[in-house]
């Protein structure tokens, strides 16, 4: 009675090295199913998906596509078989419009020549039809915010008309009204008989669309299942292979305290128009909000990385000028955590030891000479407080896994001992169990009376580890409340400007 | 056994390179005799001393095209310096200083212009040279002998130095450099603003006030070179060293330095530029004309580069 299944892998190895990628994963994915594939950091998820997209070759194994043996020469073949790939780190080309993206390789050609208006007219209809009809597909995909680079990054393999789409960590720079939308989409697809395989950290919105999930766990597929059958607990522990029990450490309010940081009608437009806050030690202020609210730019103009033009800033009782640089925000005991761990956070190419202690390398060197061996042991010290998987402190950043990246960059503000810290999207990209250790740090730093100011799109970790909460809208900030004061729907409520 | 061959393939390469010529050679003994090696250590030294500059620019993530103009223009310094009865150790101090000037210039185009090093650097390829052919009246200056005149020659008085001096010198700014850029916090910031700007920016590394740095040492550095070429022609030219900044780059690159920043070492751009001296001075010894070992060149500059490539990609897939 059923037909035969769109995708079956059976047995597919990779190594690199001395490294196991994959160790035989067998996988089946039915035709319109959306199929969940979790995993943590490491465990092969994007080397499975990058097989399937042939962006590399596996070293056994067979895959077969509609009951034929599917053994892809390359990308472009692979595209041919219907298979689109939306991967984590986009892949857009910045200076071509939003048009050119969504048909890059497929460009609509009258007699040879690129038919521009056929071009903008379907890209039109292509976003239209995802909602998205306010991304103008003549604009710069420079131009655009992250959140709406990844709507053009999921039209394109709509507009390949895909049988398969293979889509890894698509919300993970998604607002929830945005998540709705693209879910809403997903679904879409999935009725007209599309299958998705779909990778996510966030296991709620992996429970809200997936039907079967398959959990993989250092290369091998621990267990597949549908969703309704496999309770959250188990499905955490077969990630991490031992019981979790919670991800979120218990937290003892702060007691009352002097307050660090304290910011009056701070505006640095355009983004940020008019925010009040105060930060006392030994707290977490949570900030919420929409992409595009502002909370980003927040933080920069409170690091001196954009300037604020009016409205006053005052640390530990002195006030600061508002234009500043970042070093001697640095110098004035502030530290910042990028929520562009590439872009803006770490030096890739240098040792774990260089990127920890680079905030404050004159900690470990004496007259502008570095002690190496004081450097090494500062960075070692620091790197086993947030748990860094990694060989040696002197290994390339780049070579480690997203999450172990995500902690070193933590590691660097450990290790500025900076008083107040403001951190953006902390756990982006990270696994579950690297995430749980990323907020033992940050609570454990709160405990130690630093004032924390984080801005976070994951609601659940908002409510997890922060003493109050306020919520960015347009350029403006709410007043911070007590956790405990807000609910999900209500931050949401403020955050989309729907309250009372 | 991977990272053992990036940090020995480009002595492997000159190793090779020289291998090559004494087995290509009709006589083996004069390619490799130790006055030919002396002859060969001197004529690296001008693109070596450029190549310690050039490593802490490309390192920085920067590029800089003048360096063959500031040379010839620091050259011109020098010898209208000592034509106007300025001491020898002044008419050097002045070369340097000049060539400091012309690094703090391309560093404020860099910094307050915000024009690309490329560009920037561009720019003063022709200013510079400009100059020294309006300095020197677009004839060559000749210089009055001096003790300037022993720096570049290839047999030394006194005789116990057994290279040039200029070798000395390069040896001793290579390992300075070297030293600098591995143990000093000015040498972190150097790759760490090659390595990824924005990050450097945001862990409060003065950005422009790095660059300015780094172009202007580079640039005092180009100046000296300049001294030697004043000290090997024994006069001031203001057309010499066309294209020596190709050189240059290409002995960085040749030596691990990746254009993109973030990478290279003083050892292997050192590497590099004795890969190229001996590439010249082993065609001159075969009688090839200039064309093949420009040609040989060329190709060894793209092939470095290439292997680097696919070091790269190798320690991607490694991921």
């Amino acid at each position: 009675m059923t037909e035969a299944p769109l995708l079956e892998i059976s047995g597919v190895k990779k190594r690199y090295g001395a490294t196991v990628a994959l160790d035989g994963v067998d996988l089946v994915v039915r035709r319109g199913a959306i199929h969940a594939v979790v995993g943590e950091n490491g465990s092969g998820k994007s080397t499975l998906m990058n097989i399937l997209s042939a962006s590399i070759q596996p070293d056994a194994g067979s895959v077969s596509l509609r009951g034929a043996p599917y053994r892809p020469a390359g990308p472009q073949d692979a595209r041919r078989h219907g298979i689109a790939h939306i991967h984590q780190e986009l892949s857009l080309c910045p200076h071509l419009s939003v048009a050119e993206n969504i048909f890059l390789g497929i460009e609509p050609r009258r007699s040879g020549w690129l038919d521009r208006s056929a071009l903008n007219e379907q890209a039109a209809d292509i976003l239209s039809s995802f909602q998205h009809s306010d991304i103008a597909p003549e604009r710069l995909v420079d131009s655009l915010p992250i959140a709406a680079r990844q709507i053009v990054e999921i039209c394109r393999a709509l507009a390949q008309r895909a049988s398969l789409i293979l889509m890894d960590e698509p919300t993970s720079s998604l607002q929830r009204a945005d998540v709705e939308r693209l879910f809403h989409s997903v679904r879409q697809l999935r009725d007209s008989g599309m299958s998705i395989i779909y990778i996510s950290h966030f296991l709620e919105e992996v429970r809200e669309i997936a039907d079967t999930c398959t959990v993989l766990r250092d290369g091998r597929n621990i267990v597949t299942r549908p969703l309704r059958d496999l309770p959250n607990q188990e499905l955490i522990a077969a990630m991490v292979g031992r019981p979790v029990n919670d991800l979120f450490p218990t937290r003892v309010p702060a007691a009352t305290s002097d307050v660090a940081l304290e910011v009056k009608d701070l505006s640095a437009p355009p983004a940020v128009r008019s925010v009040s806050l105060e930060v006392r030690r030994g707290e977490i202020l949570g900030v919420a909000g929409l992409i595009g609210s502002g909370r980003t730019e927040l933080l920069r103009a409170l690091f001196g990385l954009q300037s604020a033009l009016a409205g006053s800033i005052t640390v530990f009782g002195r006030s600061l000028p508002l234009a500043g640089t970042p070093s001697t925000r640095i110098a004035r005991g502030m530290g910042y955590l990028s929520e562009d761990r590439k872009g803006e956070g770490l030096a890739l190419p240098m040792s774990v030891a260089d990127n920890i202690t680079l905030a404050s390398l004159g900690s470990c060197s004496h007259g502008g000479w570095i002690d190496l061996s004081q450097q090494q042991k500062q960075a070692q010290e620091w790197a086993d407080v947030v748990r860094v998987r990694a060989a040696s402190m002197k290994v390339a950043v780049q070579k480690l896994s997203g999450g172990n990246q995500q902690k070193v960059a933590v590691a660097r503000l450990l290790h500025q001992d900076c008083g107040i810290l403001f951190l953006d999207e902390p756990t982006r990209g990270v696994d579950v169990g690297s995430k749980a250790q990323i907020y033992e740090s940050i609570i454990s730093l709160a405990r130690s009376g630093k004032a924390i100011l984080m801005v976070s799109s994951y609601l659940p970790e908002l409510f997890g580890i922060c003493d109050r909460l306020a919520v960015m809208r347009r350029g403006c900030l709410s007043p911070a409340l007590p956790v405990g004061d807000w609910t999900p729907e209500t931050v949401l409520q403020s955050a989309i400007g729907s309250a009372e | 056994m991977r990272r053992w061959l990036q940090t020995f393939g480009p002595f492997f390469a000159l190793l090779l390179v020289i291998a090559v010529f004494a087995a290509l050679s009709d006589a083996p003994a004069r390619f490799l005799s130790l006055s030919n090696l002396r002859i060969v250590l001197a004529q690296t030294v001008i693109v070596a001393i450029g190549a310690v500059g050039m490593t802490i620019i490309i390192g920085s993530g920067g590029i800089d095209l003048s360096p063959g103009s500031t040379i010839a223009l620091t050259g011109v310094i020098c010898a209208v310096a000592l034509r106007s009865g300025w001491p020898p150790a002044a008419a050097l101090l002045a070369a340097v200083a000049v060539g400091g000037m012309v690094g703090v210039l391309n560093g404020l185009a860099i910094t307050s212009l915000r024009v690309v090093p490329f560009i920037a650097t561009l720019g003063m390829l022709g200013i510079a040279r400009g100059v020294a052919k309006w300095i020197s009246g677009e004839q060559t200056v000749n210089a009055p002998a001096t003790w300037l005149n022993y720096l570049a020659t290839a047999f030394p008085t006194p005789p116990w130095l057994l290279v040039s001096p200029g070798v000395w010198i390069a040896v001793a700014l290579a390992v300075l450099a070297a030293v600098m850029l591995h143990r000093t916090v000015f040498g972190r910031y150097i790759f760490a603003l090659g390595s990824n700007e924005a990050a450097a920016r945001a862990a409060g590394v003065h950005i422009t006030r790095m660059k300015l740095w780094i172009y202007s040492t580079g640039g005092l550095l180009f100046g000296l070179a300049g001294v030697m070429q004043m000290s090997r022609l024994r006069q001031g030219d203001p057309t010499v060293a066309v294209g020596v900044e190709l050189d240059i780059i290409a002995a960085v690159v040749i030596g691990g330095g990746s254009l993109a920043g973030g990478e290279g070492s003083i050892r292997g751009s050192m590497v590099g530029a004795l890969i190229m001296a001996f590439l010249r001075n082993g065609c001159q010894q075969m009688g090839w004309p200039n064309y093949i070992q420009e040609i040989i060149i060329g190709s060894i500059i793209v092939l470095a580069v290439a292997a680097d490539r696919l070091r790269h990609e190798r320690l991607q897939a490694g991921n």
